[in-house]
């Protein structure tokens, strides 16, 4: 479609391109005190813009602004999916105490941002479109990250975040060129057919290519060996914004991921066929489980050793991209659809873990694990949900974390003995994080018995952790509505050339 | 969507459970009521379950279904037959006397008794489900209360047990995951169990992974999830922790409902889903169960604490089960289609979870007894309580003789069987395994001895005689041992068909033959 003809589905991107101006242009008219309210701009537009998306056709599969960026209902769910964090991650950034003295105004413009570049991150389908989009999301979050200028260990997040961004996006870069100068386009869908062309010639520079490009790929969803910023970063950011990048970037992440590998690698329309094949000569799936396996257990046998709890979250969520790259070697719808999901109910689960993680730094001034001795009994809401959220990372029914790892080993064990291995390391590693996620839940109900206190949040905050946890446990019972709205996203945009 | 007998009976605590957070915190005694009526109706359902059965039938009774999530083939499936019935019995039983036994709880109550009522949903879930992907649910939901009520009101080590038994367990439960779905995946995508059962032999005949037969590769993978749970040596480790730390009404449900689901599991998937499995692997059950014979008593010998002694005596009597479980083979070609033996081998199997059910259930509450008075559990601790407390000597007297096998109480018989059936298969293992009995009346005996003969110790001059709500927790088990050691025929009538069943779809396997 041409650049015209495009503007008129590029809706929900144009709302928010407008939120990031007004909230731009609010910021300036609120004082110090009162720039918080730039974010009722933000959510306003957010929600306008989930109306745009949830209006645009469902079914519509497309390409805009000349085959740069595709328009499916597999970026449609993930869309959602953004939405729908950064909604709750702007209503928890209220909520804290971090920011409470800081001028927030722009901190929720460059936020809107960030969606923008996430939008164009889980449709790009041109090498120049990824690695812009790329970009733009790891400048707002370098930004995002070291937001709390007084404290040291938030600028140090956010020089380790910069140092480590611009490393892998220049290997990133380097992969895409190699890319470029083998096939002479800067489409994916030219490039897939120029490889099938090559007829195995330049497998060699592919290989290499496909793993430079990994590096990018893989810093952004924090997998092993790409990993090493995450723990700082996650540590030292505002912890809603630790939050955010573990759910929001590393979803779009994966949507990336997918439609490169799918787009690229797979042989005839490899997108919407239920196996799909992928070049002969180039096992890339293999590359993806190994990373799989190493990822699950480096991040949860770095998380048993952690007293910070955002470090233990972030590990723990090293160790969930290893289990939610599980889902693509088996080069299988059933896979992507694991995928999907697992991503839909880990952002439930996740972001309530930090919530909770958010509302008692407030009230009792710790992020140390030891320090939580008795917030159980104390709080007994807080405790209770903070152990349902664990129980859901760790994968227990009934709890939606388990729905979400169950449909990923389906996936694995439907697609043959090739892969059972990983499935093997994928439990064995649920059985590992168990052990440091109840060590959350031990602190907090096995230690301390103080009554002294009774801490019930406020009205609103409740309403919030509880918007989180029912579906954490909801969908652990009932989850077909999810399962049917994932399985309608699985279309694709598939250029015929 | 209407529930019938079976839905109440595993929904029936889970509304005790929302009944207690209905109630402010203050109101202790109200919780308790609550939590006893939700079980009490429970157990007045199974009896009625019980009277309505009909044990000539083969199959499954009183039959739900109901689509859950259509688009992977899951359903809400409940049925039950002769082998879940006494195994409902027994959770429903142990439950409602559990309340009892936890009476004087005074540590966060409300928690206490939502999380109990939960175990016994989860429990009662386990035995009625049919569709596997629930049974995996309810198999895993169980964990969650557990580990709460070993870890916040269990004893001194309570946090390193609990965190034991839930490592250890979903261990098994996770190699579970993987055999239920490369099941489901065989049969059809399906996780009917019925379904299941008649399909898995056949599907899975002649598939190869990486050289092993499939079915071989499954059957251990589930061996391992119930061998942790029955527990079967060498998995036995978290066992005697998770008994010592638990508080005593978890330890009665622990030993009398949950190390039976290991042994329910293989006959409710394993046998019926992998005949071929069940014969390949019978030599090494029977070996298996020898060493638990074996090395239970020997460990509960040397054990100091009352309640660790029992907690081994769990893995010895587990044996038996494991034993009589082997001996189905005696049904094969090469030992002449010996059905008798097959038949004592099953029922004695299942007579024998239902009776260490009871018995073990028993030992428990009574160590809790003394516990409470003394505040200890060291054997050598005590002495000449027979003097102080006669009432509850004779019991514990009634219990330990019932554990040892004394012929004219329960143990006895269903061990018995186990030996019966299995003698014609395993002769030397079954030689073998008798020094179990001796040294299992030595343990008994020794402890009895240690504990209530000899001079009164001066410290437990004034200890209280057991109390009526003790009593009454006691005598509802300790009637069942008396009346199953004489007649055991109420519980054999209504497993029988089922297992008779069971035993030919084993015979069915083509293993059986060439064996």
């Amino acid at each position: 479609m041409n650049n015209f003809q495009s503007l008129r589905l590029f809706v929900p991107e144009f709302v928010i391109l407008g939120t990031v101006i007004v909230a731009i242009i609010a910021d300036l008219c609120y004082s110090n005190r009162k720039s918080y309210r730039v974010s009722y701009w933000v959510l306003a537009g957010l929600i306008l813009a989930w109306l745009a998306l949830w209006l645009s056709s469902p079914e519509q599969v497309t390409s805009l602004f000349l085959n740069s960026l595709a328009l499916d209902p597999f970026s449609r769910i993930f869309k959602f999916v953004i939405l729908l964090a950064t909604i709750i991650v702007v209503l928890m950034s209220l909520r804290t105490e971090e920011l409470a003295n800081v001028r927030i105004g722009e901190y929720f413009a460059l936020m809107t941002v960030m969606v923008l570049g996430l939008f164009l991150m889980t449709s790009s389908v041109d090498l120049i479109m990824i690695y812009l989009s790329i970009e733009v999301v790891s400048i707002v979050s370098f930004i995002l990250a070291g937001y709390l200028k007084v404290q040291v260990r938030s600028n140090e997040a956010s020089l380790k975040y910069v140092i480590y961004g611009a490393f892998s996006s220049g290997i990133m870069l380097y992969g895409l060129s190699l890319l470029f100068g083998l096939t002479g386009t800067t489409k994916l869908f030219e490039i897939r057919d120029a490889i099938s062309s090559l007829g195995g010639e330049g497998n060699l520079t592919l290989t290499v290519a496909t793993i430079f490009i990994m590096a990018g790929f893989g810093y952004k969803i924090s997998a092993v060996p790409f990993h090493f910023w995450t723990p700082d970063v996650y540590e030292g950011a505002p912890t809603p914004i630790t939050a955010y990048l573990s759910v929001a970037p590393k979803a779009a992440g994966f949507a990336l991921l997918i439609r490169f590998f799918n787009s690229l690698f797979g042989v005839g329309e490899a997108l919407n066929t239920t196996v799909w094949q992928t070049l002969e000569g180039l096992p890339w799936q293999h590359l993806i489980a190994a990373i799989s396996a190493i990822t699950m257990i480096l991040g949860n046998l770095a998380a048993i050793q952690q007293s910070n709890i955002k470090r233990l979250l972030a590990y723990s969520s090293i160790a969930h991209a290893g289990y939610i790259l599980m889902g693509i070697p088996v080069l299988s719808h059933q896979g992507i659809y694991g995928i999907i999901f697992y991503i839909v109910v880990y952002l439930f689960m996740q972001l309530g873990a930090f919530f909770v993680v958010i509302i008692i730094s407030n009230k009792y001034k710790t992020e140390l694990i030891k320090e939580y001795s008795g917030i159980g009994f104390k709080s007994p809401f807080l405790g209770i949900l903070m152990a349902l959220f664990m129980f859901s990372l760790t994968g227990i029914p009934p709890t939606a974390g388990f729905i979400g790892k169950f449909y990923l080993f389906a996936a694995l064990i439907d697609g043959g003995p090739q892969f059972y291995w990983l499935a093997m390391v994928g439990v064995i590693n649920s059985v590992i994080s168990l052990y440091y996620y109840m060590r959350v839940v031990k602190v907090m109900f096995f230690e301390g018995e103080s009554q002294s206190e009774f801490y019930l949040p406020s009205k609103l905050t409740t309403s919030l952790l509880l918007a989180l946890g029912i579906p954490t446990i909801l969908f652990g019972v009932y989850w077909s509505p999810i399962a049917k709205w994932v399985h309608n996203s699985l279309t694709f945009f598939v250029a015929r050339m | 969507m209407d529930l019938n007998i079976l839905s109440w009976i595993i929904w029936l605590p889970i509304i005790g459970i929302i009944a207690i957070f209905l109630i402010p915190r203050d109101k202790g005694n109200i919780v308790k009521i609550v939590a006893a009526v939700a079980t009490g109706l429970q157990l007045w359902m199974v009896i009625v379950l019980w009277v309505q059965f009909d044990s000539s039938y083969v199959g499954f009774q009183f039959e739900q279904k109901v689509n859950w999530i259509p688009s992977f083939n899951i359903q809400y499936y409940l049925g039950v037959d002769g082998l879940s019935l006494p195994m409902v019995l027994l959770t429903a039983l142990l439950s409602f006397l559990g309340i009892f036994v936890s009476w004087k709880t005074e540590k966060a109550i409300k928690g206490y008794f939502a999380l109990f009522l939960l175990l016994d949903a989860g429990m009662a879930g386990v035995f009625l489900s049919l569709d596997f992907f629930l049974f995996y649910v309810f198999w895993e939901v169980m964990l969650l209360p557990m580990y709460f009520l070993i870890g916040i009101w269990g004893g001194p080590q309570r946090e390193y047990a609990a965190i034991k038994f839930f490592l250890y367990t979903l261990f098994g439960s996770v190699l579970m995951l993987i055999a239920m779905l490369a099941l489901y995946f065989a049969c059809g995508r399906t996780f009917d169990m019925v379904h299941m059962m008649a399909t898995a032999p056949t599907q899975l005949a002649g598939i190869m992974w990486w050289g092993f037969d499939a079915l071989k590769v499954i059957w251990i993978l589930l061996f391992i999830t119930f061998a942790i749970k029955v527990p079967i040596f060498p998995f036995h480790t978290w066992l005697p922790l998770a008994h010592v730390e638990a508080p005593t009404a978890v330890s009665v449900i622990l030993a009398g409902v949950l190390l039976k689901m290991g042994t329910y599991g293989m006959l409710r998937i394993s046998y019926p889903m992998l005949p071929d499995g069940a014969v390949w692997f019978a030599g090494a059950l029977a070996v298996l169960a020898m060493i638990n014979i074996i090395w239970g008593a020997l460990c509960a010998l040397a054990q100091t604490d009352l309640k660790k002694l029992i907690a081994y005596s769990s893995i010895n009597h587990m044996g038996y089960v494991l034993l009589g479980m082997a001996a189905v083979v005696a049904a094969g070609a090469k030992y002449d289609s010996n059905l008798i033996a097959a038949q004592a081998g099953m029922n004695g199997a299942v007579l024998q979870m239902f009776n260490h059910g009871t018995i073990t259930a028993m030992l428990f509450i009574l160590v809790g007894v003394i516990y409470d008075r003394a505040h200890h559990r060291n054997i050598d601790g005590f002495g000449g309580l027979g003097v102080r407390m006669p009432i509850y000597a004779g019991i514990v007297a009634l219990a330990f003789f019932a554990g040892l096998g004394l012929p004219g109480l329960s143990g006895f018989i269903s061990e018995a069987m186990c030996f019966i059936g299995a003698f014609p298969v395993y002769r030397a293992i079954v030689i073998a395994s008798t020094l179990g009995i001796l040294l299992n009346a030595s343990y008994f005996l020794w402890a009895f001895q240690r504990i209530f003969m000899g001079k009164l110790n001066k410290k437990y001059a004034d200890l209280p005689e057991i109390n009526s709500r003790e009593i009454f927790t006691l005598v509802p088990l300790g009637t069942l041992v008396v009346i199953l050691g004489i007649y055991p025929a109420p519980v054999l009538n209504v497993m029988k068909s089922t297992l008779a069943h069971l035993i030919e779809i084993v015979q069915s396997s083509h293993l059986l033959t060439l064996y």
